[in-house]
């Protein structure tokens, strides 16, 4: 039966839980900053700020693509394996280990493109999973999240890949006009994924399938296309995380590279107030998210609170920014 | 016989089967494969994954999942640890304790405030991650020795490893609670199918408390194992636990959308991927191929794909048998 | 109360936020008794059982069950006080076993544990008073409907209900399957269960019941003995139309000028998709609208979604344009220049938290951007003109759809479609769950689309609205196309009898 007389009513008393599910997580931001500049020694600093904003870069990267895939209604727990599998992959090609390439530059090139277009095929093997065999999002994924690991330690037989490259290490250690290359490469990824999510038809298609995949495929949207897309970027962001994260190391430990990054980006993508059933999603939030997750951590060790409690204070604005986000949506 | 049929046949006993073949493939080719050292040895180390997996088993007959599994454990050979010198029973019953409370705090997320299962127990992972690393100060625990603490890992009982038994008492309770109790069919019926089961009478969401509830307490006990084992509670252990478990519970052939599920065949999933690592190294043993130990992951991920593709077949098949009405 | 009577409801009031869904609605049940109860979509029979079952709680009236008030607040203890309930969608664990389907909440114990062997035994007991003989360890989603509509019935009994209410329970059998359930329903009867039977197939009706209670509009119309009521009689009474009354103009559409209609634009020839659309042929024009009426469960719905290319066609074939037309998805029909909007607008139509313009844009979006990117001026102008142009009442294009009435979210899902500039556009029940203005606006727009050289396929289960809409009017009964009228022909005696009599489908021999 579809009587639904109550659609009619717009929600017009102003609802708290509403409120805090939009602006939550911005006042939470300001709120630290303003904590921070009363009392935190030597905040107002660009030192602070770049340490701050290097942390983060890495995670919002990745979480971009996880905001993507979210939107649809899936999840990538992958993200930190691919991570893996780019990074051990890139310095086997710059150092010479697979083909020797002479010019330095050309080397880095290659590297760089191979190893995250190799995560990005992974990420399109996600997508098929998950398109084709119907198979959910987070059971497909974990595949890859098992395998993945062991197939960048395979290729690198667990050892550790040092090196020193600057070619290489410029996007995770060099700087333009003083700005953190990294720092550059992230906002560069997030507008551009900002920009995708509202302005083309794809951004549209993918928010529409998190919304509702019924009635987006009697609107003739090509659902199967959309989600193997959306699994490739997803693969691809996590490509370039994981170069990014060895630029810094300047060495590759396929053990480590990308390890609970999954959890991470799913932290900050809740917590910049996507969805996490889709169909709703914001990339600037999920900057928001991912700065708030990071802002917390610094001010509580600023203050001398140990790492470990900072952890079980993440898992508590996770699980608020969740049940707000869902009494948000019961009361709307 | 038809396809669906052998579909579920193989979805019921390839796993034992699997194993079968894999030991019988031990025996033949590796001198030492079934004898007593590596026997205890391969039980002793994977009576603790047992028990997370059997706990996990459980949650995702329901048709959720437990994250949170791994730091449990860790966090429950930190407290056992701390609590080794007051005596076995006691570290015992504080490891297990601590277990308990995260699956308390686990059940009240998803069965009151309605998380989903999957967010709230990413929480309780890096929650219990946390409060392990405080509690031991981030170092490693070490156990007390006089207390007798570690006969809980270290001793045999009957020629058999402590450990080993405790993972088998686990496992028959888990199998008579299975299938001899109504909470027991409660839980595959809840995951089968939630809104039938509640119209039929069944309490659904205590149902789902107690499997969350218990799922805290195995990784606890898992834990009080492996402070035993190892002489020292380890706040970094656990770290991707909680995948072996659900591989291992997959590979039983479980149904990760709840509502099928097998004690029996988690029980032989966790050993086979077990014994898998095992033959991987009297392979290297051998020195004729050097497969390094990072081949497991990549072996157990597609152990894990194969399932999960049968699996799909499986369920789409039963969903267009329910849809042809 | 008449001591005959196992069930008496009488007097029962219900709203849903202010709304009226039942009022003074009585209906009585005798011991030993099949009652068919029937009536249109929204004519309140779920919601009786709703009441009656203790899913929601009734604002006035009074319940009597065998001799004694009855008050239940959900329908675990209706179950217990002997009211058994069969949902429409098999309320059942398909992964488990038959034996624990029919037991789960009633297990038989020994020393505490599960008494296996006592479940088995009790379930093939049940299921063998009907002579079912089945392996009752096999899970359940191995057996064939009918079965599965048996292990919920033996549960119902098991619970020795002294009342079992079936929810549609024939809509997805076949003869055979249908034979073997009355068979079940006769048995009941003899062990003085009494049973409401819920269908709104009439021949099944006048094959096992006794009595019937027609609903409309959250009234009790009628109750009559099966054996007195002619099938016109029923059709009527649920449609409420009086046989002899003289045409009135009951909704917004006006006389329509025949020569805008051109060419067919798309014929059907025996279109079937299994039992629920068996043999439909039809054609439309440009230009014209086509109504497609029938009971519930005639395969109206069905027949659209074969020709949208939402299901996949078994047998017949379609054209379209002069050409052979078998579209495969959603999106092949859209590129033909095709429509759809759908009857469930919440699960099928909007996109609950887009916006009115992201809605409305939908489908047309792909079209309307150049490289991928969303032509943000060109879509405004658009969505504007269609707001403008039909009456959508909102804040804005900004306003999520989910805010919007009814009415105004099926516009939305109108003007997706009119976008696109279709040529054939489906509307299932374009007017159901709108408010009067809001319907009769809705109307005349059908009627000034299709002055446009529009072709209109129109399902709806208002009568007035296909009579008086349509310019031709197909009647589909059980699932086979059984009349074709047009305007001048199309009266509510004809249209009436056709969805209750019909050309009779050839019943094959029940097959053995």
């Amino acid at each position: 039966m579809s009587y639904s007389p109550s659609a009619a009513r717009a929600a017009k008393s102003f609802d708290p839980f509403d409120f805090l599910a939009r602006y939550g997580t911005l006042i939470a931001l300001v709120l630290l900053i303003l904590f921070n500049l009363i009392f935190t020694r030597n905040f107002a600093t660009i030192q602070t700020l770049n340490v701050n904003l290097t942390q983060v870069c890495t995670i919002v990267i990745v979480a971009v693509g996880m905001t993507l895939v979210i939107a649809t209604g899936g999840i990538d727990l992958s993200v930190g394996s691919l991570m893996a599998i780019s990074g051990a992959l890139a310095p086997m090609i710059f150092l010479g280990k697979i083909i020797p390439i002479e010019n330095i530059y050309l080397a880095v090139a290659v590297a760089m493109i191979v190893s995250v277009s190799i995560a990005g095929l992974f990420g399109l093997f996600n997508g098929w999973l998950i398109a084709s065999f119907k198979i959910q999002p987070i059971v497909a994924t974990l595949v890859l999240f098992i395998a993945g690991r062991g197939i960048a330690q395979v290729m690198t037989n667990g050892n550790l890949q040092t090196f020193r490259v600057p070619q290489f290490q410029f996007i995770g250690l060099g700087r333009v006009f003083g700005i953190p290359f990294q720092v550059i490469l992230m906002v560069i990824i997030v507008l551009a994924a900002a920009w995708v999510l509202k302005r083309t038809v794809f951004g549209r298609q993918i928010i529409a399938i998190g919304g509702n995949e019924r009635a987006a495929e009697l609107s003739g949207v090509a659902v199967a296309k959309v989600k193997l897309l959306v699994y490739a970027i997803s693969g691809l962001c996590a490509g370039i995380a994981g170069l990014v994260v060895i630029a810094i190391n300047s060495s590759s430990d396929a053990n480590q590279v990308g390890l609970g990054m999954e959890l991470d980006a799913i932290a900050a993508v809740a917590v910049g107030g996507t969805l996490l059933s889709g169909g709703k999603a914001t990339i600037i939030g999920t900057l928001l998210g991912a700065m708030t997750i990071q802002l917390v951590r610094y001010t509580l060790l600023a203050n001398g609170v140990p790492d470990a409690a900072a952890l079980v204070v993440k898992a508590g604005i996770i699980v608020l920014a969740v049940w707000i986000q869902q009494q948000g949506r019961a009361h709307a | 016989m038809t396809r669906s049929k052998l579909l579920s046949l193989l979805g019921s006993y390839g796993v034992v089967l699997a194993l079968l073949l894999l030991i019988l493939f031990g025996w033949l080719r590796y001198d030492y494969f079934l004898g007593f050292f590596n026997i205890t040895s391969v039980l002793r180390y994977n009576s603790m994954f047992a028990l997370v997996a059997l706990g996990m088993c459980f949650v995702i007959m329901t048709g959720g999942i437990d994250l949170s599994v791994g730091s449990t454990a860790a966090l429950g050979s930190v407290v056992a640890a701390l609590f080794s010198p007051q005596g076995a029973w006691i570290g015992l019953g504080a490891g297990v304790g601590a277990g308990l409370c995260v699956g308390l705090v686990n059940a009240t997320l998803v069965t009151r405030l309605k998380i989903m299962p999957f967010v709230a127990t990413l929480a309780t992972m890096l929650a219990a991650s946390g409060t392990a690393l405080l509690l031991a100060d981030n170092q490693s625990v070490s156990v007390s020795y006089e207390s007798g603490f570690t006969t809980l890992g270290q001793d045999n009982l009957l020629g058999f490893p402590i450990p080993a038994w405790i993972a088998l008492a686990a496992y028959v309770v888990g199998w008579v609670v299975l299938n001899f109790t109504s909470t027991g069919r409660g839980v595959l019926a809840v995951g089968g199918n939630e809104d039938a089961t509640r119209m039929m009478g069944l309490p659904a969401d205590r149902i789902k408390f107690l499997v969350y509830l218990a799922s805290g307490g195995l990784a606890g006990l898992a834990g009080v194992i492996l402070a035993a084992q190892f002489g020292a509670g380890q706040p970094i252990e656990g770290v991707g636990w909680e995948l072996f478990a659900i591989a291992a519970v997959v590979v039983g052939g479980t149904l990760l959308t709840g509502g099928v599920g097998s004690v029996g065949a988690t029980l032989a999933g966790v050993l086979l991927l077990g014994i898998l690592f095992n033959v991987l190294n009297f392979e290297n043993g051998k020195g004729w191929i050097s497969l390094s130990a990072y081949w497991q992951s990549v072996i157990r991920g597609l152990f894990l794909l194969i399932v999960v593709i049968l699996q799909a077949k499986l369920s789409a098949r039963s969903t267009a048998a329910v849809k042809e009405y | 109360m008449d001591t005959d009577d196992l069930l008496s409801m009488t007097g029962i009031d219900k709203r849903f936020a202010g709304i009226p869904a039942l009022s003074a609605a009585s209906f009585s049940v005798r011991r030993g008794e099949v009652h068919a109860l029937i009536g249109q979509n929204g004519a309140g029979k779920s919601t009786l059982i709703k009441v009656l079952t203790g899913y929601h709680r009734r604002d006035a009236g009074d319940v009597a069950f065998d001799g004694k008030p009855f008050e239940v607040s959900s329908p675990q203890q209706a179950q217990a006080n002997g009211i058994s309930t069969i949902y429409q969608e098999i309320n059942l664990v398909p992964y488990r076993s038959i034996t624990e389907n029919i037991c789960l909440g009633r297990e038989k114990r020994k020393f505490g544990f599960l008494d296996w062997s006592a479940m088995h035994r009790e379930a093939e007991g049940l299921l063998q008073r009907f002579n079912i003989r089945v392996d009752v360890r096999r899970p359940l989603m191995e057996f064939n409907t009918a079965t599965q509509q048996m292990v919920a019935i033996a549960r119902a009994i098991g619970f020795s209900a002294k009342l079992v209410i079936m929810d549609e329970p024939t809509s997805s059998l076949d003869e055979r399957e249908v034979g073997v359930l009355f068979n079940v329903i006769r048995q009941l009867k003899q062990e003085g269960v009494s049973v409401v039977f819920v269908s709104h197939k009439l021949d099944e009706l006048y094959a096992v019941c006794d009595r019937v209670t027609i609903m409309r509009d959250g009234k009790t119309i009628k109750t009559a003995r099966m054996d007195e009521i002619e099938k016109i009689d029923l059709v009527s009474s649920m449609l409420g139309r009086n046989i002899e009354r003289t045409e009135g103009h009951a909704t917004a559409f006006s006389a329509r000028d025949e020569t805008k209609i051109g060419k067919v634009l798309l014929s059907a020839g025996n279109l079937a998709i299994g039992q629920i659309v068996q043999d439909v042929s039809f054609n439309i024009r440009s230009g014209e609208i086509a109504g497609f009426a029938g009971l519930l469960g005639a395969g109206r719905t069905e027949t659209a979604r074969l020709v949208f290319g939402i299901d996949r066609l078994r047998a017949g074939e379609m054209h379209y344009g002069g050409k052979v037309f078998d579209p495969k998805r959603p999106s092949d029909a859209i590129a033909a220049g095709m429509g759809f909007c759908t009857e469930d607008r919440k699960s099928e139509g909007i996109v609950p938290e887009m916006s009115v313009a992201e809605n409305m844009m939908l489908a047309l979006m792909p079209k309307l951007s150049k490289s991928g990117i969303i032509d943000e001026k060109a879509q405004r102008e658009i969505v504007e003109r269609f707001i403008k142009q039909l009456g959508i009442k909102c804040s804005g294009p900004d306003q999520k759809v989910r805010e919007l009435s009814g009415g105004n979210q099926q516009k939305v899902l109108l003007g997706r479609w009119l976008a696109m500039n279709p040529r054939l556009l489906i509307l299932d029940e374009p007017t159901r769950g709108i408010d009067v203005g809001a319907k009769g606006e809705i109307q005349s727009l059908i009627k000034s689309l299709a002055d446009q050289g529009l072709a209109v396929l129109m399902i709806s289960s208002e009568l007035e609205e296909v009579i008086e809409g349509a310019d031709r009017v197909f009647v589909l009964r059980e699932g086979i196309s059984v009349a074709e009228f047009d305007r001048a022909a199309a009266t509510e005696d004809a249209v009436m009898g056709a969805m209750a009599h019909g050309n009779a489908p050839v019943i094959a021999e029940a097959r053995p």
